[in-house]
């Protein structure tokens, strides 16, 4: 492991998985407590139209999944307001649709050869420098977002109706988290894949819920807790020739089922507490 | 003159065109203490909402304080029906309990220490200060009832209001409630839902009926025979009145 370091893909990588899983760690808590998985998980998907609308208009795959991305969390949250009760089956619809154009886009577009499976799967050892930066930058805009309206994000996450009533903007909050949402899914399509970024949103999140007494610290183990499935999966991956992508949520995996156990035998005994 | 706590004109709503409120006209004078019955699905807590400013009326105009409810907010505590709301969040009773000093004019700021001392006070007077640490999921309901109440005083509000404040607490408790509102009504008007007749009849200065009308009761109009007769036929207390009448002095416009 330690000589594969002096690659630069290499550090690249672990810079790369180590920034994805703190905008995980943030955003996925919100994700989780304001039950917007299935959104954030079709904003993933419909963010491969973006990706094919740039290849086929030739502009860089990053941007078109990020425009894309944000476009289409707007159109779902304004759904999930307008039409309450049929808002899965919309998002649902447009998961679909944004992965249906993604791949005919790229069909359509002439004499290029796209790998598909590393939009699907992710390749983080493919991380060029320039992109770090990039998700540097995103990760700066998340942290700093979420501290200036962290009390406000607490009361809209716990009790919606009650923020709206003390005067809380609840509408404009919810658009920019799914706007953040989308960015951190941008970002950790990179990592894994558009089809397993719901696992590195849900998991550490989910895990870190039951151990803490504040969204804040729900956040901070998220994020750490995602370091750690994230460079063991590299690691794993590195040793044994494996899909990166895959290899780290299966990590992710395994430590769902081992905390789900813990907390399981703990029930039973009663003894914690 | 003083402003009235609440002055609903001709209000109606409906949800997906059923109707659910009509033609509701109150008017309540600030420091008077009113409770609201009628039966399930006959509009107390969409009347609730209209007055909070989370629903906006088809048709009519409602003041809080001489204001629209939603400019209103920060004169006003909401007590909800639901408690069990998200049991899993990580969330303690302090960070619970400071919600009530949010406000839109102060996003983006920490907490004060004006805050915290307001917050302290309410949780104090809602009994509750020593649980300020634990998780809100690992209270009894009753216990998270006095923390909601709490982060409504923490507003310092003029109007309180609470949605069956009673409905996931012990007898016990409930006594203790309403001797508490009542010594906090002193200084602040209070509306509440509930539907135990009794509670009213010992505790409230008025009475609304709702059930898609409004029927409004100024100053002691029930008797002991009413509430006889509430309790054993609840559903002529829902008719408002047939086949014998419950609430016998209706003035109905």
């Amino acid at each position: 492991m330690w000589e594969a370091l002096q690659f630069d893909f290499m550090r690249n990588a672990l810079l790369a998985g180590v920034l994805v899983s703190i905008s995980c760690g943030i955003i996925g808590s919100l994700v989780v407590v304001n039950r917007i998985v299935f959104i954030s998980g079709g904003i993933a998907h419909a963010a491969f139209g973006g990706i094919g609308l740039a290849f086929f208009l030739g502009f860089s795959p990053s941007l078109g999944a990020s425009l894309f991305a944000v476009g289409v969390a707007i159109i779902m949250g304004a759904v999930s307001f307008k039409s309450k009760h049929r808002a899965d089956t919309i998002i649902g619809v447009l998961w679909a649709i944004g992965m249906a154009l993604g791949i005919i886009l790229i069909d359509l577009t002439p004499g290029y050869h796209v790998d598909l499976m590393s939009y699907l799967f992710g390749s983080i050892l493919t991380v060029p420098g320039s992109d770090i930066w990039i998700i540097i930058i995103l990760n700066m805009v998340i942290l700093l977002t979420v501290i200036i309206f962290y009390k406000e994000f607490i009361a809209m996450s716990y009790d919606e109706e009650f923020a709206f009533i003390v005067g809380i903007p609840v509408k404009p909050l919810y658009f920019i988290l799914l706007g953040m949402t989308a960015l951190a899914v941008v970002m950790t399509i990179q990592v894994v894949g558009l089809i397993l970024v719901i696992a590195l949103l849900t998991i550490p999140p989910y895990i870190a819920e039951k151990y803490t007494r504040s969204l804040g610290g729900m956040m901070v183990l998220a994020s750490i807790l995602g370091i750690f499935f994230t460079l063991g999966g590299l690691w794993l991956s590195y040793s044994y020739d494996l899909t990166s992508g895959a290899t780290i949520i299966l990590v992710a995996g395994v430590g769902f089922f081992i905390f789900q156990a813990i907390g399981l035998l703990k029930g039973r005994g009663g003894i914690t507490r | 003159m003083t402003v009235p706590a609440i002055d609903m004109n001709g209000v109606w709503f409906s949800y997906d065109r059923t109707p659910i409120l009509e033609d509701v006209t109150l008017t309540l004078k600030q420091g008077d203490f009113l409770g609201i019955i009628g039966p399930n699905g006959g509009g107390k807590t969409t009347l609730l909402k209209l007055l909070l400013g989370v629903l906006k009326p088809d048709r009519g105009t409602i003041k809080i304080l001489g204001e629209a409810p939603h400019d209103a907010n920060h004169r006003v505590g909401y007590v909800p029906q639901n408690t069990d709301l998200n049991i899993t969040f990580p969330i303690s009773v302090m960070e619970v309990a400071l919600m009530g000093r949010l406000s839109r004019s102060r996003i983006g700021r920490r907490y004060s220490r004006k805050d915290r001392s307001k917050v302290e006070e309410a949780l104090k007077k809602a009994g509750i200060w020593e649980h300020r640490h634990i998780p809100i999921g690992r209270l009894s309901g009753g216990q998270r009832q006095r923390v909601f109440i709490a982060r409504a005083l923490a507003t310092d509000p003029e109007i309180l209001f609470l949605d069956e404040p009673t409905a996931s607490v012990d007898p016990e408790f409930e006594i203790d409630l309403f001797d508490f509102l009542r010594e906090l009504n002193k200084q602040v008007t209070i509306v509440t839902i509930t539907h135990d007749v009794g509670v009213i009849s010992r505790n409230v200065k008025s009475v609304a009926c709702v059930n898609k009308s409004l029927i409004y009761h100024e100053e002691g109009q029930i008797t002991a025979e009413m509430i006889d007769m509430a309790y054993q036929c609840p559903v002529d207390l829902i008719a408002h009145g047939i086949p014998h009448r419950v609430l016998p002095t209706h003035t109905e416009k």
